[in-house]
């Protein structure tokens, strides 16, 4: 039997982006982020992958974006000032449709804020930070061994939809140390973007397929082709024609909003017969499932909804989910930014938000007695 | 209220090894296949200040990830003392250097004061060793874990320097010495 081992959060998702076939890293030191940079800074040059600590966070995603250009894949690992940062590249990301993680490990913001304090104040950055009408696919794991496979399916939808995705880690979850669950000779499926089927015939870089998600040829590797910021035709050269614009437009939304089925992913816990329904995500899920047994224990029926992908958002599956209950709770260390969705789907169940911003963990004691008092 | 089997607080001043010891505790933890996480509070600064790291044992999985009411405190510093040893649960245990003054702790726990700080420096030859010491010391006195799977984490901790690990395993005994002489 192999060793029972204690990992760190941080620690979890440089391992997992490493088993997803991550090769390059560039990235600006940040707390409380800093541990997956000095892991991947250790073993990137051992295993000839590269490593590089950029000048800043800007510097950072222009690198990882190259990089993914050229068919490595890419990632960096951040908090809400660096990610702040990011913004502007993460929309060119978008829109040239190179896929590549950008890990923020939650912090209090706004600005340097509380730099060693958890929070889950950048849920809204990660999906609206960047300018510009897009999508966007956001993940937050609840446990160290969730990090490991969350960061794996971070890599592998970011390949499979030529996407950005963000993987929002809360300071509680990337610091906490406990059981690694995950058995040494564990082999993931592992997802390589799609390339062309035809090596010959003129490569469409922006093709308008019917999956959606146009095939990558590298740069450097015989093709060349065109990548530009600016919208684009389906051969990646400017155009300002309303018909390609729309079309292109739709096309980077509805790639991933048309896909819910396969990117969203969430859990229940005792939701069937719940009178009152908790949502909750990262650390906070836990708390939250803390709070569901004593109340249990008591007699009330309360159920949990633990979101693990934060965006797309799972509209209909969670409008289900509320259907005749009672009343909804959404408890998170942020003023609402969740809540707000889950009142937007809510479809006239009452919802109530629970928030926390003074950089300490909601308590199992404040859900109760706020589900006692909403009862 | 929230029942985890041990709910440990461990404190003192940065620099102390306060992190390093909880990490090893934790892992012992597991190492007798018990569930356990390991939480730690800092400051922005990298030095000085007081530190603050939680390990929580229990046999059934655990969900939320801080102590409410500690069952095991120890205190390495007067700043952890103020701090954080005043919310310990009725019946249970702080363990705190001798240097430290003990009035104004709460009566209805378990109290040892223990000259850890100083047998480090003079028994074993490095002050720096107190932390290892500290946790022979807190599993003599409490029976959390086995004192064979607390050898082991120490061990792996420390295995790529053999006089580091030496050090801290003869600290570590003789915490467990000075805590079975306490109890």
């Amino acid at each position: 039997m192999s060793k029972v081992k204690l990992i760190q959060g941080n620690v979890a998702c440089a391992l997992g982006a490493l088993a997803a076939g991550a090769d390059f890293y560039a990235g600006y030191p940040i707390t409380p982020s800093t541990e997956i940079a000095e892991f991947m800074a250790s073993r990137l040059p051992k295993i000839g992958g590269h490593f590089i600590q950029m000048e800043d966070e800007i510097a950072s995603m222009g690198a990882i974006i190259g990089a993914s250009a050229v068919g490595h894949k890419a990632f960096t690992a951040t908090s809400g000032p660096g990610f702040s940062l990011m913004q502007e590249l993460l929309g060119y990301a978008v829109i040239t449709e190179l896929p590549l993680v950008v890990v923020d490990v939650m912090r209090a913001g706004p600005s340097t804020g509380l730099p060693t304090l958890p929070s889950q104040s950048d849920v809204q950055q990660a999906r609206w930070g960047t300018h510009g009408d897009h999508a966007i696919i956001a993940i937050s794991p609840a446990s160290v061994t969730e990090t490991y496979f969350e960061t794996i399916r971070a890599f592998n939808l970011a390949e499979k939809y030529r996407t950005p995705v963000v993987l929002l880690i809360d300071e509680k979850i990337g610091h906490l140390r406990e059981r690694f669950d995950v058995p040494d000779d564990f082999v993931p499926k592992i997802i390589n973007r799609k390339t062309v089927v035809d090596k010959k015939a003129q490569y469409v870089p922006y093709e308008n397929t019917a999956d959606l998600v146009p095939p990558f040829v590298p740069l450097g590797q015989g093709v060349h082709w065109h990548i530009t910021g600016l919208t684009h035709d389906e051969k990646g050269f400017y155009s300002s024609n309303p018909q390609v614009v729309d079309k292109s437009i739709r096309r980077l939304s509805a790639k991933i909003e048309d896909n819910k089925k396969d990117i969203c992913k969430l859990e229940t816990v005792f939701t069937e017969d719940a009178d009152i329904l908790l949502v909750a995500y990262g650390s906070v899920s836990r708390t939250a499932q803390e709070a569901l047994n004593q109340l249990r224990a008591e007699g009330i029926k309360v159920g949990l909804v633990r979101l693990i992908t934060l965006w797309p958002f799972a509209d209909e599956e969670i409008a289900k989910l509320l259907a005749g209950k009672k009343a909804v709770m959404v408890p998170e260390m942020n003023l609402g930014q969740i809540f707000k969705e889950v009142d937007r789907v809510a479809r006239g169940v009452k919802v109530f938000a629970q928030s926390r911003v003074d950089g300490d963990l909601i308590t199992p004691a404040e859900i109760v007695a706020k589900v006692k008092e909403v009862l | 209220m929230t029942a985890y089997k041990w709910q440990v607080r461990m404190s003192g001043t940065g620099g102390q090894g306060i992190i390093s010891g909880a990490i090893m505790l934790a892992q012992a933890a597991l190492n007798d296949g018990f569930n356990a996480v390991q939480s730690q509070v800092y400051g922005p600064e990298s030095r000085g200040g007081s530190t603050k790291s939680e390990i929580i044992i229990d046999d059934e999985d655990i969900f939320y990830l801080k102590v409410v009411c500690p069952n095991v405190v120890l205190l390495m510093s007067p700043e952890a003392y103020k701090k954080y040893g005043q919310d310990v649960l009725p019946g249970g245990m702080v363990l705190l250097d001798s240097s430290i003054a003990k009035e104004a702790l709460p009566a209805d726990a378990l109290i040892y004061a223990l000259p850890m700080i100083e047998a480090a420096r003079t028994q074993v030859g490095n002050e720096l060793v107190a932390n290892t010491l500290a946790l022979g010391a807190l599993i003599a006195l409490s029976d959390m874990i086995s004192i064979k799977s607390m050898e082991e984490a120490i061990t792996e901790r420390f295995a790529a320097k053999p006089k580091v690990l030496d050090v801290n395993l003869r600290a570590f005994r003789l915490g467990v010495e000075m805590g079975m002489a306490a109890k």
